[in-house]
């Protein structure tokens, strides 16, 4: 008996097993990670495949190629994919590659969750999208189903859309779990708050977000599953509800949802500016301040998606300033990435020009956000275009373009090797250019007054709309550089050193690359 | 798990189902600071008491009515009159017609709302048609009424009310309420 224990230890050490079992049992943080990472990546591709169906449909006013139900379906399965399913998992990807690595512990804290977390994603997306397969379609209401629409007037398959957002959501809060236990009990001695990469701070303020909010988001769902089937009437006025309720509850949820998706990003931002610039982060501290701060306002804010429902002034104006507020402790950021560039030694790496155009492009989406904050002004901007352009500016060029930031960064300490830099920079400048044609234009024709989620639009609109598509197309078909980058790399290269890039500093330089199966299993010493 | 990850693990699950509950807190939450506040233009649920205060001749309060039967719902409604002219603390009674036009039994329900929602909290109803649910044969009609009052201290820049009453169809639900109390009965 104790023999068999001592080959299951050893197998468990030095071994992994082969084949799916492998991917299925893992316990492993890497593993694991790359799980997520190659997940978020098949969903931002299907997520982007409805995207392309949009803008075909949108490439010329009048209905061209699917009926407006049809439409409906694909906006609102192309936001809850991107969001839940691209943008989330690969963020929780990083995470458990890196901040292990980065804090000088073993593996995650809790690496059976780990498992399980990952594993019972990809069963939530399945549910969602065999629900566009189903009579009547899909989900239809837009991402953020709103009430009336996803409970009165929703398809029979609105059950499957809670069902798939319920696993999501638990999947999302075992994951944050899993990082505040690992960096709250695993950090190497030596390794105190103050010392911690940005990477890991931002991402342990995310994950007590996730925490705070994932289970509201579980509880609307549930609310909005019981109005349809079970004759209850949370936001069925009918019934003593408020349809109103609903936006109070799902924002409640979706604002500090915003910053779960872009906080990561100023972590690996403030990776890679200082390792580029060869200089150290400027103003640290000031910047663990700022992110808190952001996730402390955010809980604050909620009721600016809400200024056209009938709001009081008083509440509009509460909203409108706290919101406002939320440009400091952003642009104290901004600005110390700009002061660590400053004089700093610069080299241009992929990785550098993706971070460089997050943050002149995620400050451009922040400026319109602060225009949709200023409340008589969202009357004219709420329900356009203009939205669409400014959330697409923070989520595509903010958190994406840091997503795929981070994968050129850390990508030869994953397989070893080193990525193809012309590859990789035409994968950039190719992306540049089409996001901007895709998303540029978005503003002026919102400013306009074209609505958004609608398959059709008045015949002024009509150039600026095709020019989008074009860019659309365009971003889209660049994205396959990136795959044809990611696949060359994993398949060889030039090898890498231990530290990659010259002015990288941080524990995870320091093990070899390609990091092997386990790292750290003594934890090291920080000066 | 490894024994000193288990107090940390077990305090953020319990957070996160505490915050579960939040979401649902925040139902009854939300109504009590819209009844306490005034916003959203909701009026009280119950009857005011009919002993009004003095009444203000130097003052003329401007109530205009809208009635709405929901999409769903077949029956007429209708106010007696459209807009009425009243002294703040003087009780008035206003008549609203329902008319069933089809051939079954309807039970309706009416939702109020005051517009501006913060002169909500200044309009009191001593009796209400919109406090039960209401039933009418199909084919009949009858004159729902509704009695109320505003308040003298209704701040002075409101000098017109309007009060808005959507109608619903919950014979379906109703239907399920008898079925239990007569089990109850039984």
């Amino acid at each position: 008996m104790s023999a068999v224990v001592t080959d299951h230890e050893h197998e468990h050490h030095d071994h992994k097993p082969s084949g799916i079992k492998r991917w299925l049992y893992t316990t492993n943080h890497k593993d694991i990670g790359t799980m997520y990472l190659v997940f978020a990546l098949i969903m931002f591709f299907i997520g982007g495949a409805m995207a392309m169906v949009i803008r075909a449909e949108l490439f010329q006013p009048g209905m061209q190629f699917v009926e407006p139900n049809f439409f409906n379906q694909m906006t609102t399965v192309h936001g809850l994919i991107m969001v839940f399913g691209a943008v989330m998992p690969a963020f929780t990807g990083l995470a458990n590659w890196m901040i292990p690595m980065m804090i000088g512990a073993p593996d995650m804290a809790l690496p059976r969750m780990n498992n399980w977390s990952f594993w019972i994603l990809p069963f939530a997306f399945l549910i969602l999208l065999m629900s566009l397969f189903m009579p009547g379609g899909g989900p239809n209401f837009g991402w953020t189903f709103y009430a009336p629409l996803s409970t009165t007037y929703s398809g029979d398959s609105t059950a499957l859309f809670v069902f798939s957002v319920h696993i999501m959501g638990i999947s999302s809060i075992m994951g944050a779990i899993n990082v505040i236990v690992t960096i709250f009990n695993l950090r190497a001695p030596g390794m105190t708050w103050m010392k911690m990469p940005l990477f890991v701070w931002t991402w342990l303020i995310t994950a007590f977000l996730l925490i705070m909010v994932m289970p509201v988001l579980a509880g609307v769902v549930t609310m909005v599953l019981t109005d349809k089937y079970f004759g209850t009437s949370f936001f069925d006025a009918a019934g003593g509800g408020d349809p109103v309720l609903f936006q109070h509850i799902f924002w409640f949820f979706g604002h500090p949802e915003v910053y779960i998706m872009i906080l990561p990003a100023f972590g690996i931002v403030s990776s890679i500016v200082p390792t580029f610039a060869r200089k150290p982060l400027f103003g640290y501290a000031s910047m663990v301040y700022a992110t808190s701060s952001i996730a402390l306002l955010s809980f604050l804010v909620w009721a600016h998606h809400m200024f056209t429902t009938g709001m009081p002034v008083a509440g509009a104006l509460f909203f409108m300033y706290c919101t406002m507020l939320i440009a400091v402790p952003t642009g104290v950021k901004v600005f110390n990435w700009v002061a660590t560039m400053w004089r700093g030694a610069m080299t241009f790496e992929v990785p550098m020009m993706f971070a460089l155009a997050f943050i002149v492009l995620f400050t451009i989406g922040g400026f319109s956000g602060l225009m949709l904050a200023i409340t008589p002004a969202d009357f004219q901007y709420h329900d356009t275009y203009f939205v669409v352009a400014h959330f697409h500016y923070v989520l595509v060029t903010g958190a994406v373009f840091s997503i795929i930031a981070a994968a050129y960064y850390w990508l030869p300490k994953w397989t070893g090797h080193m990525y193809d830099e012309k590859l990789g920079q035409w994968h950039f400048w190719c992306s540049l250019i089409s996001v901007n044609m895709l998303f540029f234009p978005m503003h002026f024709v919102g400013l306009a007054g074209m609505p958004r989620r609608i398959p059709d639009y008045a015949l002024q609109f009509a150039d600026f709309n095709a020019f989008i598509s074009i860019g659309g197309f365009l971003f889209g078909a660049s994205q396959l550089i990136f795959v044809a980058v990611l696949v060359k790399c994993a398949r060889g290269g030039e090898k890498a050193t231990a530290q990659v890039w010259e002015g990288a500093e941080g524990l995870e330089w320091e093990v070899p690359s390609p990091a092997p199966y386990h790292t750290f299993e003594t934890p090291p010493v920080i000066k | 798990m490894a024994l000193k990850h288990k107090p940390l693990t077990f305090k953020l699950a319990v957070t996160a189902l505490a915050m579960f509950g939040f979401g649902f807190a925040l139902v009854p939450l939300y109504d009590v600071f819209c009844d306490l506040t005034g916003l959203n233009g909701k009026t009280a649920a119950t009857a005011a008491s009919a002993d009004a205060a003095l009444i203000d001749t130097s003052r003329e309060v401007v109530i205009e009515f809208i009635a709405r039967p929901n999409k769903q719902m077949p029956w007429v409604f209708k106010p007696e009159v459209r807009r009425m002219t009243v002294h703040p603390g003087e009780i008035h009674i206003m008549n609203y017609l329902a008319e069933n036009p089809t051939g079954r039994m309807i039970v309706g329900q009416a939702v109020p709302s005051v517009s501006p929602g913060q002169a909500a909290l200044y309009f009191h109803k001593i009796e209400c048609f919109c406090f039960t649910q209401q039933q009418l044969a199909g084919g009949k009609n009858m004159l729902m009424p509704l009695q109320f009052y505003v308040d003298p201290a209704l701040p002075s820049q409101f000098s017109t009310i309007t009060l808005s009453y959507t109608l619903y169809d919950v014979t379906s639900a109703w239907t399920g309420d008898t079925a239990a109390s007569s089990q109850l009965g039984e």
